[in-house]
């Protein structure tokens, strides 16, 4: 099998389309290189839509922390404790067995609703990984919302802005520029984080997994973790660089009515677990 | 455990409740929590070591120990650390029975061989014929290894930045006053980097907590494993029978979780508090501040 080949093979293999069976003798460079990139692409799903909808509850979270109310602040600040203090390792196992014991069908003002779907990875890991950016992102935003100037809001005052045209015109803006690169680095965190979905509760169904599980199922079958546990880094990396280069334009964006010299850096903090 | 419990179908309620939870699987559950706490206990220090040293490495003017230092650093920036952890475990495994394979199997074959890692049966470690305790035990070293190189490069990069905060002003009087570069080193710029160095280092013991079930990655027993060995449901074939509680052992666990972060972060808001008085900081002038 050529290396064009394998690629038409393998290269969906994650998500179903290709070669049923995994190669299981005579590993080439060349399959792993491809399937551990087709892995991948759950990678990238994962991440992209966990930021995308996290984004949102984020900011909601982060104002009603804000809040002075304490029936918004409260529940905003349970939220938040929780998911940064307990592992995400944990919080997958348990949303998987809580998503299993869910009642398999029920009706709902006449609807049949099925619920098996949420304890797939795609749905279930992806809810936890939802949540979890949210709160760690509303903390991020909280600390910005914080931190704006007093200057800055009287100004505002000063012109005549009140209530909510203050706050999209002016507070929510500079919350963004002020909390964009610790966001950038949650954001770097959370591509990471992915990789734990398959080696936590959720089950892998038909050997669709991410670029992780591949590497791991390569290193089983050949006791050597010197070629795919480095492919995976390589992919990571390239990951990195480019999330770094996509928050480096939105960062610029909110940065662009400063003069050049204070404007905020995006500096690259090495990455964590949760 | 007690006598009470000798026929565990005969009894019910509290009873029922206290037995089980007293029953020998559960009594090495609770014991595993040990397990977590020594983990802790013996990575902090050795991640701290390690963080230091490679910090250190990376200030140094040679050239060659400066790039190592800095290649450690590095090292775990952008690449997602459980590919650390899967890598080192199997990595330092092999690592040892290799050196091992070389001083004790006549030959010294190479022992990638197609798809096998193969030693001869002398080098294995632990042996085939060491009881499960010592299985058991070096699961756990690699584990506490691979933890302190992980985490030592994060502490690594934390200390390295502290110590470039620390005012050049005080190094560069302490050079006017004559000391050597060790005596400067050692007298002033150690002393003052702590207190730039403890948010850094307050995070990443609260990222060390929350890191510590991938324990059960690395193949240890620890409480993840025995939450999903008890709560899984028993037939009728066990002593307690039961459905599926795993749910109820993970929000335990969820718990525990929460609590030890809870009390870290309250116990590093004193350390820091403490750490503060009469530096030139912020936190040292708020401090001063308030007492007066």
């Amino acid at each position: 099998m050529t290396c064009w080949e394998t690629i038409q093979a393998y290269g969906l293999r994650s998500i179903g389309i290709g070669e049923n069976l995994l190669p299981k003798s005579d590993f080439t460079i060349c399959q792993q290189f491809t399937l551990i990139g087709s892995g991948m692409i759950w990678n990238l799903y994962f991440g992209v839509l966990a930021l995308v909808f996290g984004f949102f509850l984020a900011n909601a979270v982060a104002l009603a922390r804000a809040g002075r109310n304490p029936w918004v602040r409260k529940p905003a600040d349970w939220f938040v404790f929780v998911f940064r203090g307990s592992p995400l390792f944990i919080q997958f196992f348990l949303a998987y067995e809580a998503l299993v014991l869910l009642p398999k069908e029920f009706t709902l003002f006449g609807v049949e609703i099925s619920t098996s779907w949420t304890t797939r990875a795609w749905a279930g890991a992806l809810l936890v990984l939802f949540l979890n950016t949210a709160a760690y992102s509303a903390e991020i935003f909280h600390g910005a919302l914080k931190s704006i100037p007093k200057g800055d809001l009287e100004a505002a005052e000063a012109y005549g802005l009140t209530g909510w045209k203050k706050f999209i015109r002016i507070e929510w803006p500079t919350m963004l520029r002020l909390g964009w690169p610790a966001y950038t680095n949650e954001a770097i965190f959370l591509f990471h984080a992915t990789t734990l979905v398959y080696f936590s509760g959720f089950p892998a169904f038909a050997q669709k997994g991410d670029a992780l599980y591949y590497a791991n199922y390569f290193a089983d079958k050949t006791f050597n973790p010197f070629i795919p546990y480095p492919i995976v880094a390589f992919y990571f990396i390239l990951l990195t660089l480019l999330v770094t280069f996509v928050y480096g334009r939105v960062n610029r964006h909110l940065n662009r009515h400063l003069p050049s010299n204070t404007r905020s850096k995006i500096r690259l903090r090495p990455n964590l677990i949760r | 455990m007690f006598a009470a419990c000798a026929d565990p179908k005969a009894i019910d309620g509290l009873t029922w409740g206290l037995c089980y939870l007293t029953s020998a699987k559960h009594v090495d559950f609770y014991w595993s929590f040990l397990t977590v706490l020594l983990l802790l206990a013996i990575t902090a220090p050795a991640a701290l070591g390690m963080g230091f040293m490679g910090a250190t490495a990376a200030r140094s003017h040679i050239a060659p120990v400066s790039w190592l230092g800095k290649v450690y650093i590095w090292m775990v920036r952008g690449v997602p650390d459980i590919i650390f952890f899967l890598f080192f475990v199997i990595a330092l495994d092999q690592a040892i029975e290799y050196l091992k394979n070389l001083a004790v199997c006549d030959g010294g074959v190479w022992p990638w061989q197609g798809l096998e890692f193969r030693v001869c049966p002398e080098a294995k470690v632990p042996l085939a014929k060491s009881s499960a305790f010592w299985h058991q035990a070096y699961g756990f070293m690699l584990a506490v290894v691979t933890f302190a190189i992980v985490f030592g490069a994060f502490v690594a990069n934390v200390i390295f930045g502290a110590m470039q905060a620390v005012p050049r002003a005080q190094l560069e009087t302490a050079e006017a006053y004559g000391m050597s570069r060790a005596q400067v080193f050692r007298r002033i710029l150690v002393p003052q980097m702590w207190v730039y160095a403890l948010p850094g280092l307050g995070n990443l013991w609260m990222i060390l907590i929350k890191a510590t079930p991938l324990l059960f990655l690395l193949g240890v027993k620890d409480i993840v494993y025995y939450a999903r060995e008890l709560g899984g449901s028993k037939t009728q074939a066990y002593e307690y029978p039961h459905g599926d509680w795993r749910l109820w052992y993970f929000l335990g666990l969820l718990v525990f979780y929460l609590v030890f972060t809870r009390v870290s972060e309250i116990g590093i808001g004193k350390l820091t508090a403490r750490l503060s008085h009469g530096q030139a900081t912020s936190g040292g002038e708020a401090l001063r501040k308030a007492a007066a």
